[in-house]
């Protein structure tokens, strides 16, 4: 097969098919037939040809190359290593699902028309493509605002909605602030050369003050985009607003370009990074953590409480970048190269699975309307497909065994036991205690994902209008059901997908983990019995034994079964609105973690007519630092405006002020 | 893998079973005992199992598949997590799939499906047990994790086996980490186990109930399941107690038939006291709010973290 030969023409190839999916939407941008039913699907097949190709050019050797688009003098260079790929793949395989389950779900009505859209999308998609093998800051930086463009016009989808435009316009500020933070980074890491190529960043010697501004001013830019706290503003608010598949494509595969763009930096471009870079990524990751997790657990709308769980796993995805430079820098490099394993291995696993629940949520609003999840309820009865679906996600999510979300943190759990090794005596104290965190917001997560799925589809329908919903339709399915034996296929084969990412891992650092002979069924990530762990043992265990229970207790017993009403405690009028609401399931996070959270409370008294109880959960950060800079913004702006006169001979005045002051100092 | 190392593992599994209900019947006749109560039979348990096995099974028109699953997988999974701790044997083949936060993750995954299946009927009493359910689990489980950290890393290993076989053939191995964390486990075991002061097994009262309350839509084999599970995960804190903090008399090493042997009596010696100071400590405290549980399982968490900080200070 000769065209293997260059898999990086294969992925810009495919990148560029995509493009050209989205151009095509304009032929006949009304016709749904034509732009959902056949070109999603292309799309949806385009993607998972680039996961093949990502996939298995993973352990190829790394190559560039120079196109001729672009300005005159500056072509574009692009570079496919063996980090790329590996993003490259997830974005391959996450959109796969995305789209295929997109290809069922858009529908009349929306505001944007379905052509229009169809081309938004694919940019979105190619220009996520684009970012993860550009190798120049132009190239970067141009994909890295389509991305940020695209993305805008796809969250503000139905832009007739006020409240959609605004959510629409704070992740357009937001992403551009950090675009700054990316842009200065940049400025930074070229030393002087003006040599904008990675490659002479990469060979650029930076002081080491110089060097650690270019780390934080890219953790600065890369952590908005992510949604590290406290530039996770957007994320909430953007989430919701945009159309699920959108949602889905942002939260699984978008905030992943930051972690890309935070790797590609702190180890790549940057060379070796000094050990206490790390403190910064692994403290904003921690707080992340367990700030997106709390918030997580007292939201009422679904889609997002999936943003804030969102900025939970970013949270420990940074938490793992983190740590992996600290053991790095003090150079125990296996143990950093287990870390960034970890991380990545965390990148993947959300990249799936909450791609499948924010599917999970399209197909529960398309068929009710609702996204509240006080008047949801019971729709495991109407919904069976989305319902046991989105429950494989749900469990994943919660870190439980033997899932994918469990594998990622054990990892990341094992390296934060080595913490104490780093030899600089604060820190190694400190460090552990990480653990505890990552401990509490995997704990957390299990209680947001028993709320999530308890309320929207166990128990009895909330409202009488979801008698009426229907599961979804085949291509939705088929969405589901792909991310969802991805979730499985990360879950069951940890000691495969680790090998993979360790090639990645040492094209990065240079580090590798070191060689332990195991069957390939047994993970066991380091020498000398420390740990071991296997998850289709301990599938077949959990199986076997739930199997044995059903066919003993069914064989010595009998299997008969009667229904009959639910206990009232003889008092009867038991009715759905009894059941715990969004509210009342998270009231003991809001009581624990009430100093977070800025909770406004109506209680009704005793004399009202119509008793009303209303609570809102605020977000402390947007008070104390949001509000105080969008006044000072104002009043700058305000005290500049005497400068916008509204003549036209003003404006040249202006002009010529500057010439003049220009001329001036250049002479 | 050895022919001792399956019967071990065989053994253990077996014991688990069969001795979980009737540890809970020793607890509860101690508890008698000490309420000068006069004291059921040691054998109610397994007479209330088998009643409830011939039944015929009543569930709710609203119940979902989920609800019918959920008491075999609560079952399994507190089968299999017995499987994992080394009760008698150190030496248990099954081990090298799942080690100490395997075994934490497996008790989490018991606690979301019952709190699924609580919350599948559509009643308050279910979703109020569960949300409770998940409130004393969240604060619980990272305090267990905890708790299991300081032991891997004096023994610098997260197998459960390794652990224990480590600190069991020390010479005299003094931790005042393992002091904090012995407090902060038992406060787990106690929160987890739905004993007072966080929970009362003997309660049926709606303001104070949270296992109970989540059970209460069982009836028959998928009660008996939830109650022996409910016994298992007694029995298996007990055996991560022992196993953790008085790990002496477990069969280490080459794991002959003779330590083997040995290692029963023992287990049971061990059984039996901690039995009665679970009695003991529930007679002794009263019950607290519901709004107090927090409280007590952050000073549970804060006790497994001051114990970590205890094992870096001293440099372990």
């Amino acid at each position: 097969m000769p065209y293997f030969e260059s898999p990086l023409s294969l992925c810009l190839a495919l990148l560029t098919l995509w493009g050209l999916i989205g151009l095509a939407g304009l032929l006949r941008p009304a016709s749904l037939g034509f732009v959902a039913r056949t070109l999603f699907p292309l799309g949806a097949l385009c993607g998972v040809a680039l996961a093949i190709v990502a996939g298995l050019s993973l352990a190829m050797r790394p190559e560039a190359a120079v196109l001729p688009l672009g300005l005159p003098d500056l072509p574009m260079h692009v570079r496919r290593d063996a980090l790329s790929s590996v993003f490259l793949f997830l974005l391959g395989v996450a959109s796969a699902g995305i789209s295929v389950f997109a290809a069922g779900y858009f529908r009349r009505g929306h505001g944007t028309s379905a052509g229009l859209m169809c081309l938004q999308y694919h940019l979105f998609l190619a220009s996520m493509g684009l970012v993860l093998l550009a190798d120049d800051a132009y190239t970067f930086m141009v994909a890295w605002e389509t991305m940020a463009l695209s993305s805008y016009f796809l969250v503000t989808t139905e832009h007739r909605i006020p409240e959609i435009r605004r959510a629409g316009f704070l992740y357009l500020l937001i992403a551009h602030v950090g675009a700054i933070g990316i842009l200065l980074s940049f400025g930074v890491m070229q030393g002087g050369s003006w040599q904008f190529t990675f490659e002479a960043m990469r060979h650029a010697h930076l002081a080491a003050s110089w060097a650690a501004t270019a780390f934080l001013l890219a953790l600065f830019g890369f952590g908005a985009k992510a949604g590290l706290v406290p530039l996770h503003v957007w994320l909430p608010e953007a989430h919701p607003a945009a159309p699920s598949p959108v949602s889905a494509l942002m939260s699984g595969v978008m905030l992943k370009t930051a972690v890309y763009g935070a790797l590609r930096v702190g180890f790549d471009l940057l060379g070796t990074p000094q050990w206490w870079w790390g403190l910064a990524p692994l403290a904003v990751g921690l707080f992340s953590a367990i700030y997106g997790v709390v918030f997580a657990a007292v939201q009422t709308d679904m889609k997002r409480l999936l943003a804030w769980s969102s900025i939970e796993n970013v949270g420990i995805i940074f938490t793992g970048i983190g740590l992996s430079i600290v053991f790095t820098g003090v150079g125990m490099s296996s143990l950093g190269a287990l870390a960034l394993i970890a991380a990545l291995y965390h990148s993947l696993n959300h990249a799936l699975m909450k791609s499948l629940l924010f599917l999970g949520t399209g197909a529960v609003l398309h068929s009710t309307g609702e996204r509240n999840l006080g008047r949801l309820g019971g729709l495991i009865h109407r919904m069976p497909w989305v319902a046991w679906l989105t429950l494989v996600g749900a469990l994943a999510m919660s870190g439980l065994p033997p899932l994918n979300g469990f594998v990622s943190e054990w990892l990341l759990l094992q390296s934060f036991l080595f913490a104490h090794q780093v030899p600089h005596s604060f820190i190694s104290m400190m460090l552990p205690l990480g653990a505890a965190l990552i401990a509490l917001s995997a704990a957390l997560a299990a209680y947001v994902m028993v709320k999530f799925f308890g309320v929207i589809f166990l128990g009895q329908p909330r409202e009488p209008g979801l008698a009426r919903a229907r599961d979804a339709g085949v291509l939705e399915r088929l969405g589901l059901l792909w991310l969802a034996a991805g979730c499985i296929a990360l879950s069951l084969l940890p000691t495969q997908v680790i090998g993979a990412l360790g090639i990645v891992v040492r094209q990065l650092s240079g580090a590798t983990l070191p060689s332990v002979t195991a069957p390939w069924w047994l993970l066991v990530p380091l020498p000398g019995g420390r740990a071991s762990y296997s998850a289709p043992l301990f599938l077949i265990a959990l199986a076997g034994v739930v199997a044995l229970s059903v066919w003993v207790v069914h064989g010595l017993y009998h299997r008969r079964v009667r229904r009959a009403a639910a206990w009232d405690c003889g008092f009867g009028g038991l009715n759905a609105r009894m059941q715990d609401t969004a509210e009342g399931f998270g009231q003991p996070i809001r009581h624990i973690f009430g100093a977070l959270l800025a909770v406004r409370r109506e209680l009704p008294s005793s004399f009202d007519r119509e008793p009303r109880y209303r609570v809102v959960v605020g977000d402390r950060i947007w008070q104390a630092l949001y509000v105080p800079l969008g006044g000072l913004v104002q009043r700058i702006a305000d005290a500049l405006a005497w400068l916008q006169q509204g003549r036209i001979a003003t404006y040249l005045l202006y002009s010529f002020a500057t010439l003049v002051v220009l001329l001036a100092l250049m002479l | 893998m050895r022919p001792i190392e399956i019967v071990t593992q065989a053994l253990e599994l077996v014991a688990a079973l069969a001795a979980a209900p009737l540890f809970l019947g020793w607890v509860n006749r101690c508890r008698a005992w000490l309420q000068n109560r006069r004291a059921p039979s040691l054998w109610l348990p397994y007479r209330t199992l088998r009643k409830l096995f011939f039944k015929d099974a009543v569930i709710a028109e609203t119940a979902s598949p989920l609800f019918r699953i959920a008491p075999y997988v609560v079952f399994g999974a507190m089968v299999v997590a017995a499987g994992i701790i080394p009760s008698m044997g150190t030496r248990l083949p099954f081990t090298v799939a799942a080690d100490a936060i395997a075994l934490v993750g497996l008790l989490a995954t018991a606690r979301v499906f019952l709190a699924l299946a609580a919350m599948d009927i559509g009643t308050a009493f279910g979703t109020l047990g569960a949300r409770r359910e998940m409130m004393v689990g969240f604060l619980a489980e990272p305090a267990l994790l905890m708790v299991i950290f300081v032991a891997s890393l004096i023994s610098a290993t997260t197998a459960l086996p390794a652990i224990t076989e480590n600190l069991a053939t020390q010479s005299l191995g003094l931790y005042p980490s393992l002091a904090f964390t012995a407090v902060a486990f038992t406060l787990v075991l106690l929160a987890e186990n739905a004993r007072i002061p966080i929970d009362n097994p003997a309660t049926h009262l709606e303001l104070t109930m949270i296992h109970e309350a989540m059970v209460l839509e069982y009836s028959a084999r998928h009660l008996a399941l939830m109650e022996w599970a409910s016994a298992l995960k007694l029995f298996n804190y007990a055996c991560i107690g022992f196993a953790l903090f008085v790990p002496w008399g477990v069969s280490t090493g080459a794991n002959s038939p003779a330590a083997l042997a040995a290692s029963i009596p023992l287990l049971a010696a061990k059984l039996t006291v901690a039995g009665a100071g679970l009695a003991l400590i529930e007679t002794l405290s009263a019950k607290l709010r519901v709004f107090r549980a927090p409280e007590f399982l952050a000073t549970a968490f804060l006790f497994a973290v001051l114990g970590l900080l205890v094992h870096l200070l001293l440099g372990g």
